[in-house]
C-alpha cells in the first residue's frame, strides 16, 4: 500500500548573503536548514517530528505544505510529486492537506470573525458555505455556535487553537500538519486539543504530522517519532520504543531533559555540553560529535551511515546506546 | 532571622473602564533565608502583577490596596521612588524571560555588565574583572571574547546566563526569576536550572522562581505556592505539593501533565472551563466553577487557609475537619 | 492576554480599529478636528447656498469694501464678494484634494503590495521608480508640469499624484513586507488562496488602518500644495476662485485692503489645523489601541 505522504532526502536552504560578501568571508550564500530527511506516513498514522531549535522541523512541515520551496529532494503525497506542481496543481492538493501553525491567535486574520475565517477554505476551493456548515465545524472542535461572531483578538488560546484546527478540518483533508499545537498553552488547556486531535484521527481517519519539542506530549498523541538535530533525522520508529531504548545519544539527551513533576523522581541526566552548533558552521562527521558524551575520533570524521535494525526505525550513529544499566544511565 | 522576603496579605487593584480588576487578593509568602521558593500559575493567575508589585513597578492604573511586602528588614511598600530604586538592582535582582529584551542591543555585553556595577566605587578594570568571573561562573565559554560581543551574536541560552550573571553581579539578597527558560530548548533549560541550583549554593541567596513548568519547580525549588485567579491556594514544600496534594486545583494540575501520565492515552485530563472574571469577584471560593468537588459552602463562602501539615496550608472547605450534614457536591467534572 | 482585555473586548464586540475610531472621537482635539473638517465640507458643499454673490460677480464700483452685512468678508480688487470666494474656494481645494490623495492612495495600494509580495527583482525595480520620482523638487516638477501642460486644477491634482503615490507606496510595502511572514497570511496561502485573496482579504485590511490616519494628515499639505502652486501662478486659472490665488492677490494688494489675504488665508489655517488634529487624534487612539486590546 503506498504511503498517503512519502518525503526522500528533502533539502531546503536560505539564502542568506550575496555572492561577493560569500567570498569575502569564505562562508557560504546559504545556509542548509533541512538537510537530507526522508520518511513516510501511511494512511491513518500519525508521524512526530521532535528536535530543538535549528532541528529544521518547522521547516520540513512548511515545505511540504507548499509555504516554502525546496532545494533538492522529493514530497510524493498521494503518489503526486509536490516539489514540482505549478500553481493550479498545487491548490487542487492543498484541499487535501492541512497545516495548523504555532501561534494560535497569531494564525486567525485580526479583522475577520471567525465564521469569515472558517468560511475561507470552502470559498477558496468554490464550494458552498452556509451557516449550517460552520455550526457543524465548530461542534466539532468542541465550541458553542456564538463563537463565530467573535474577532481572534477575544479568543482564549485554548479556543483560538481550536479554531485552527476547526479550520484546518474545514475540507476533510487527508493530511493535518501541526506545528507546536500545543505550544503557549497552559498545561490544563493542552490536553484539550491533544484530546481533540486523538478523536478526529479516530473520527475522520486523518494522518497527521506533528511537530513538537515537548516529548510528553508525543507519547500520547503519535505511535511513530523521528528525531531530527540540525536539519537532519538522527532515530526514527516507535514512539514507546524510543522512549524505552533510545539508541542514539540526542534521543537519550532529550529523554532525559524533561524534567519531570516530581521532586524524588530526579533522572540520571545524560549530560550534553554546550549549545546547539550555527548551521552557518556545521559540525564535521557526525554533526552531534560537538556535545556528544560517547564522542570518539571516529565520530569527528565521518558521518555515521544510516542504520536500519528493523522495519521502521533508523538511526545514524557509529556508537549507538544498547541497553540502559541500571542507575538509569545510558551507556553505548 | 529575618526572610529574605515576606509579602502579607497583599491585594491589588487596577483601575479600568470596567470597575476595579483584583489582580492579586490577600496573597501571602514568605521566602526564607537561602531558600529557594517556587510560584506555580497558568495564565492569569497573577504571577507577573506580584512580580510588579514587589518591584514597585505597578502600572499608573494599578496600586496596593492593602498588605506588606518587605525585603529582609526593609518595609517595600512606604518606600518613595528613590529609596527603591536603590534596592532594586542592588538587594533585589530579577531575571526575565526574554533575554533579547533584557540586554540592551546597541551595547556591547562588557559594557552593560559594567554598566550595572555602577553603584560600587570600583575602578573599570575591577569591574571587569569582576564581570569575567562572574561569567565563568555561570557557564559561559570564552568569557573575555563574549565581554566584547553584542547581545545579537549570542545564542538564546548564553543571553540568559549573561542575565543571570548580570543580576547576580549585584550580589542581592534575592534573586526572582521569572520564567527564564520558557523561551529556551529543553536541554538548556536544565543548564540553566542546574546553574541556578548551584550558585544559590555558593552565594546564599534566595531565590524566587515563577514558572508554569511543574517539572522545573520540582527540580529546582524547596518550597512551593501555586497561584490560582490572583489568590495563592496552596503552599508547602516541594514535596507536600507533588506527592500530597490538597487543593482541588494543585491535583488537577498535577494531573494534567503529561509528564506524569504513566502510559500513553488517548483522553488527556484537563481542567475545564476559563479563568473567571477579576472584575466582579465572585463571594466563595475563587476555584469554584472548575472545581470538581464543589460543594455547599463553596459558592458562598471564601476558604480560609487551612493547616494540612506542618508548613502546609491550602485554602480549601474540603479540609475542615468535619463537614456539615447538609454538605451535597456540587458539580462533578471529571 | 488578560482576562480584563479579553472582558472589554467581548462586552464591545467590536473589530479591532472601530474602538480606535471611536476613542479618537472621544479625544476634545479630534472633535475639534472634527468639527472643522464637516464644516469645511459642509461650506464648499453648500457654498451656492450660503453666499448671497457668485463668488465671480464683479461690482467694479464696490471695490475693497470692508466687511458688513452685505460683504461678510468684504469685496476684492474687482468688486467680488471675497466670502463667497472663499466658500468657493473650498470647492477647488476639495476637488483637488480628494481626487489627487484618491488616485495616489489607489496607486500607492497597488505599487506597494505589489512591491511588497513581489519576488526580489521586482520590488528593487519598482524601489528605483518610487525614488526617482521622489528625487525631484516639487517646485522644479510643478514648474515644469505647467509650462507643458498649462496651469490648470489637473496640473495641480498631477503633481500631487506624482509626489504622494510613490511616498504612499513605500509605507505600504513595508507594511506588506513585515505582514507576508505572518502566520494569519501563511494560513490562508497554505489553504489555497489566490494572491488576490491574500492580499485583498488579509493584508490589505491590516494595513490600511494606520495609512489613512497618515492620507487624513496629507490632506491639508494638499490643500497647501494647491494653494501654493495656485498663488505662483500655475494652478487654477482667474477668475475660479481658489484660496491660493486669492491669497496672491491679498499679497499684492496688501495695501488697499487686508481683507483679501484673510480671505485667503484663514481657510488654509483653519482646515490644516481641523486635518491636523483629526489625524493624530486617530492616530494616538489607533497605536496604544493596537498594542494593548486592539
Amino acid at each position: 500500500m503506498t504511503p498517503l505522504l512519502s518525503v526522500r532526502d528533502l533539502k531546503v536552504r536560505y539564502p542568506v548573503r550575496g555572492a561577493l560578501a560569500a567570498a569575502l568571508t569564505g562562508e557560504g550564500t546559504h545556509i542548509e536548514a533541512v538537510s537530507g530527511v526522508s520518511f513516510s506516513i501511511a494512511r491513518g498514522e500519525t508521524l512526530a517530528l521532535v528536535g530543538e531549535s535549528g532541528s529544521g522541523k518547522t521547516t520540513v512541515a512548511r515545505t511540504i505544505a507548499g509555504l516554502v520551496k525546496a532545494h533538492s529532494g522529493s514530497v510524493l503525497f498521494e503518489g503526486e510529486e509536490l516539489t514540482r506542481l505549478g500553481a493550479g496543481a498545487l491548490k487542487a492538493v492543498r484541499r487535501q492537506m492541512a497545516i495548523i501553525f504555532q501561534d494560535p491567535v497569531g494564525s486567525l486574520s485580526p479583522r475577520l470573525r471567525v465564521g469569515s475565517i472558517l468560511a475561507e477554505p470552502f470559498l477558496v476551493h468554490g464550494l458552498g458555505i452556509t451557516p449550517a456548515k460552520i455550526d457543524r465545524l465548530l461542534d466539532l472542535v468542541g465550541l458553542p455556535k456564538e463563537m463565530a461572531e467573535r474577532y481572534p483578538h477575544q479568543l482564549s488560546g485554548g479556543q483560538a487553537r481550536r479554531i485552527n484546527v476547526a479550520r484546518a478540518i474545514a475540507l476533510e483533508p487527508k493530511l493535518l500538519i501541526a506545528d507546536e499545537p500545543t505550544a503557549g498553552l497552559d498545561v490544563s488547556v493542552q490536553g484539550e486539543v491533544l484530546n481533540l486531535l486523538n478523536e478526529l484521527r479516530e473520527r475522520l481517519g486523518i494522518s497527521m504530522l506533528i511537530i513538537t519539542h515537548n516529548l510528553h506530549v508525543v507519547r500520547h498523541i503519535s505511535g511513530r517519532m523521528a528525531i531530527m538535530y540540525l536539519g537532519r533525522i538522527v532515530e526514527s520508529g516507535p514512539t514507546l520504543r524510543l522512549f524505552a531504548q533510545p539508541r542514539h545519544p540526542y534521543t537519550a539527551a532529550l529523554l532525559s531533559a524533561s524534567p519531570r513533576p516530581d521532586p524524588d523522581d530526579l533522572p540520571q541526566r545524560l549530560e550534553i555540553v554546550g549549545e546547539i552548533p550555527s548551521l552557518f558552521r556545521r559540525p564535521s562527521g557526525c554533526e552531534f560529535h560537538t556535545r556528544c558524551p560517547f564522542a570518539r575520533e571516529k565520530c569527528r570524521f565521518e558521518p555515521p551511515a544510516a542504520t536500519a535494525p528493523a522495519s521502521g526505525e533508523f538511526f545514524t550513529c557509529h556508537f549507538p546506546l544498547n541497553a540502559i544499566q541500571d542507575d538509569g544511565r545510558a551507556r553505548p | 532571622m529575618e526572610p529574605a522576603l515576606s509579602i502579607g496579605g497583599l491585594s491589588v487593584a487596577f483601575a479600568t473602564p470596567h470597575g476595579a480588576l483584583k489582580p492579586l487578593r490577600d496573597v501571602s509568602l514568605e521566602v526564607r533565608k537561602g531558600e529557594i521558593v517556587g510560584i506555580v500559575g497558568e495564565s492569569g493567575c497573577g504571577k507577573s502583577t506580584l512580580l510588579n508589585a514587589i518591584m514597585g513597578l505597578l502600572p499608573a492604573n494599578g496600586r496596593i490596596v492593602e498588605g506588606r511586602i518587605a525585603l529582609g528588614g526593609t518595609d517595600l511598600i512606604g518606600l518613595g521612588e528613590r529609596a527603591l530604586d536603590a534596592i532594586r538592582g542592588d538587594r533585589m535582582s530579577v531575571v526575565f524571560q526574554d533575554p533579547m529584551t533584557t540586554l540592551n542591543p546597541v551595547l556591547r555585553i562588557g559594557r552593560q555588565m559594567s554598566d550595572i556595577q555602577y553603584r560600587r566605587q570600583l575602578t573599570g578594570s575591577n569591574k571587569k574583572a569582576r564581570s569575567l568571573a562572574m561569567l565563568a561562573r555561570v557557564g559561559v565559554p570564552d568569557p573575555a571574547q563574549r565581554m566584547a560581543q553584542y547581545p545579537h551574536e549570542l545564542s538564546g541560552g548564553m543571553r540568559q546566563r549573561v542575565a543571570i550573571a548580570m543580576a547576580m553581579l549585584a550580589e542581592p539578597e534575592l534573586l526572582i526569576a521569572d520564567e527564564p527558560t520558557t523561551a529556551l530548548d529543553a536541554t538548556l533549560e536544565i543548564q540553566i536550572v542546574r546553574l541556578l541550583k548551584d550558585l544559590q549554593k555558593n552565594t546564599g541567596c534566595s531565590i524566587l522562581f515563577i514558572s508554569h513548568h511543574l517539572g522545573l519547580i520540582a527540580e529546582l525549588c524547596e518550597s512551593v505556592a501555586v497561584m490560582y485567579a490572583g489568590e495563592i491556594v496552596e503552599r508547602g514544600s516541594v514535596r507536600d505539593i507533588f506527592h500530597r496534594p490538597a487543593h482541588p486545583y494543585t491535583k488537577r494540575l498535577l494531573d494534567c501533565d503529561p509528564a506524569r501520565i504513566a502510559g500513553p492515552t488517548a483522553r488527556l485530563p484537563t481542567i475545564p472551563g476559563d479563568v473567571p472574571n477579576l472584575v466582579a469577584i465572585p463571594p466563595g471560593c475563587i476555584f469554584t466553577d472548575r472545581c470538581p468537588s464543589a460543594f455547599t459552602p463553596c459558592p458562598g463562602m471564601k476558604p480560609a487557609q487551612r493547616r494540612v501539615a506542618e508548613g502546609h496550608v491550602a485554602a480549601c472547605h474540603l479540609l475542615t475537619a468535619t463537614l456539615p450534614n447538609d454538605a451535597t457536591v456540587i458539580g462533578s467534572r471529571s | 492576554m488578560s482576562v480584563q482585555a479579553s472582558d472589554s473586548a467581548v462586552a464591545l464586540g467590536r473589530a479591532p480599529g472601530w474602538t480606535a475610531v471611536s476613542r479618537g472621537f472621544a479625544d476634545p482635539l479630534g472633535r475639534l478636528g472634527l468639527a472643522l473638517v464637516l464644516l469645511l465640507l459642509l461650506t464648499a458643499v453648500f457654498a451656492d447656498v450660503i453666499s448671497a454673490y457668485e463668488p465671480t460677480k464683479m461690482l467694479p464700483r464696490d471695490r475693497f469694501l470692508g466687511p458688513s452685512y452685505e460683504h461678510l468678508l468684504g469685496t476684492d480688487q474687482l468688486g467680488r464678494d471675497l466670502f463667497s470666494r472663499m466658500l468657493h474656494g473650498g470647492r477647488v481645494a476639495l476637488m483637488v484634494a480628494f481626487p489627487a490623495i484618491g488616485i495616489s492612495l489607489a496607486l500607492g495600494i497597488f505599487f506597494g503590495l505589489a512591491s511588497g509580495y513581489a519576488p526580489k527583482w521586482l520590488d528593487n525595480a519598482l524601489l528605483l521608480l518610487f525614488d526617482a520620482i521622489r528625487s525631484f523638487p516639487t517646485v522644479m516638477l510643478a514648474l515644469a508640469l505647467a509650462t507643458i501642460i498649462g496651469p490648470s486644477l489637473q496640473t495641480v491634482v498631477v503633481v500631487v499624484i506624482l509626489f504622494s503615490a510613490p511616498a504612499y507606496a513605500r509605507i505600504i510595502r513595508t507594511q506588506t513586507l513585515a505582514l507576508r511572514s505572518a502566520e494569519f497570511v501563511l494560513a490562508s496561502v497554505a489553504t489555497g488562496a489566490s494572491i488576490w485573496r491574500v492580499l485583498g482579504v488579509h493584508v490589505l485590511p491590516n494595513i490600511i488602518g494606520p495609512i489613512l490616519i497618515l492620507v487624513s494628515m496629507d490632506l491639508p499639505v494638499v490643500i497647501t500644495t494647491e494653494a501654493g502652486m495656485s498663488f505662483l501662478g500655475l494652478g487654477v486659472r482667474p477668475p475660479t476662485p481658489s484660496w491660493g490665488s486669492i491669497l496672491n492677490d491679498g499679497y499684492s494688494f496688501i495695501r488697499e485692503s487686508p481683507w483679501l489675504a484673510i480671505a485667503g488665508g484663514l481657510p488654509i489655517i483653519i482646515t490644516t489645523i481641523g486635518f491636523t488634529f483629526l489625524g493624530e487624534a486617530l492616530r494616538d487612539a489607533y497605536d496604544p489601541k493596537l498594542r494593548k486590546d486592539g
